[in-house]
């Protein structure tokens, strides 16, 4: 297995993200150029945070018509694991690949803390190896966050389980039904504002964000028949 | 030539956090009657075409597929002669 790590103009947790699939998941890892157009050696895309072509007009909007995000819409139809941290999600929402729309946080400020998030969904290939409702620590930093959808949509993500994290308690941005990370119908596309790769060691404050890459690893193995040792 | 100006602001349900902290500080500085406060984008478009109705049908295209979000955003437009 093979993970690739989108790089746009403006890409700044990009390191962060590598160097997360390297410590959590151990298998090969790639920074892959925006310009790029072939992600077909790859079984596990991941976009990162940052401020991707400035964020100019809305965040991810220009990013979306990358040339990368026709073989990131490829690889999601191929039912390939793709995952979008903060401007990630964005660009996610912009391209349609998952259904709603990011506002500025209702407090109008950039928020950086540690949020708690309840894992509302701990059956997809992304959550796996959480238990159901656990709260678990994972650091934010985003000014536009507040996730927004139709009132039709929400229904549907909440009757086919696609709401993945809520906040809890504090919602730091007022996203709508607390929502923090959410999946396409299919499951295998996640987009999240809280950010794993910066909670995978105690010196980062939380470990927590660990088991989202484990999880990634147990999908891609249950997929593929492979079986583990010890 | 033309000159396409392109309004985009947030759909009447979509809460703005923007226009809400402007409406508050203008409430602050005495002015007491504002009922509402929306802000939106403005958007200059020069083109390099006379004719109006491909103008008209571009600078649409556009604002469907980049300019606005219409999960959330409303947009218009006016042509203008340069």
């Amino acid at each position: 297995m093979r993970v690739a790590v989108i790089v746009f103009p403006g890409s700044n947790a990009d390191v962060d993200m590598y160097n997360a699939v390297e410590d959590c998941m151990d298998v090969p890892v790639d920074y892959v150029w925006h310009n790029e157009t072939d992600l077909s050696e790859y079984e596990v895309i991941l976009i990162p945070g940052g401020f991707s072509y400035g964020d100019y007009l809305r965040c991810g909007a220009v990013a979306r018509f990358s040339p990368i995000m026709e073989a990131v819409k490829k690889a999601a139809e191929e039912g390939k694991l793709v995952m979008g941290v903060c401007n990630g999600f964005q660009i996610l929402l912009e391209s349609g690949l998952l259904p709603g729309a990011m506002l500025r946080n209702t407090s109008l400020t950039y928020r950086c803390k540690l949020s708690s998030l309840k894992v509302a969904n701990s059956e997809t290939p992304f959550t796996n190896a959480y238990e159901q409702d656990e709260v678990i620590q994972i650091p934010i930093a985003h000014g536009e966050g507040n996730y927004y959808c139709e009132e039709e949509t929400l229904a549907r993500l909440t009757a086919n389980n696609q709401i993945v994290f809520r906040y809890e308690g504090e919602n730091p941005n007022g996203s709508l039904d607390n929502i923090a990370g959410i999946t396409n119908e299919r499951g295998n596309v996640l987009g999240m504002m809280p950010h794993p790769e910066r909670a995978v060691h105690e010196w980062m404050t939380s470990a927590d964000g660990r088991r989202m890459f484990t999880s990634i690893m147990t999908a891609w193995r249950e997929k593929n028949g492979v079986t583990t040792y010890a | 030539m033309c000159k396409a100006i392109v309004y985009v602001t947030l759909r009447e349900s979509v809460l703005d956090p923007q226009g809400h902290a402007v409406q508050g500080a203008l409430h602050s500085l005495g002015f007491n009657g504002i009922k509402d406060a929306r802000i939106g984008k403005y958007i200059e478009l020069t083109l390099d075409t006379a004719d109006r109705a491909e103008a008209s049908a571009q600078v649409k295209e556009m604002c469907e597929k980049l300019l606005a979000n219409t999960v959330i955003e409303n947009y218009r437009f006016e042509l203008v002669e340069e």
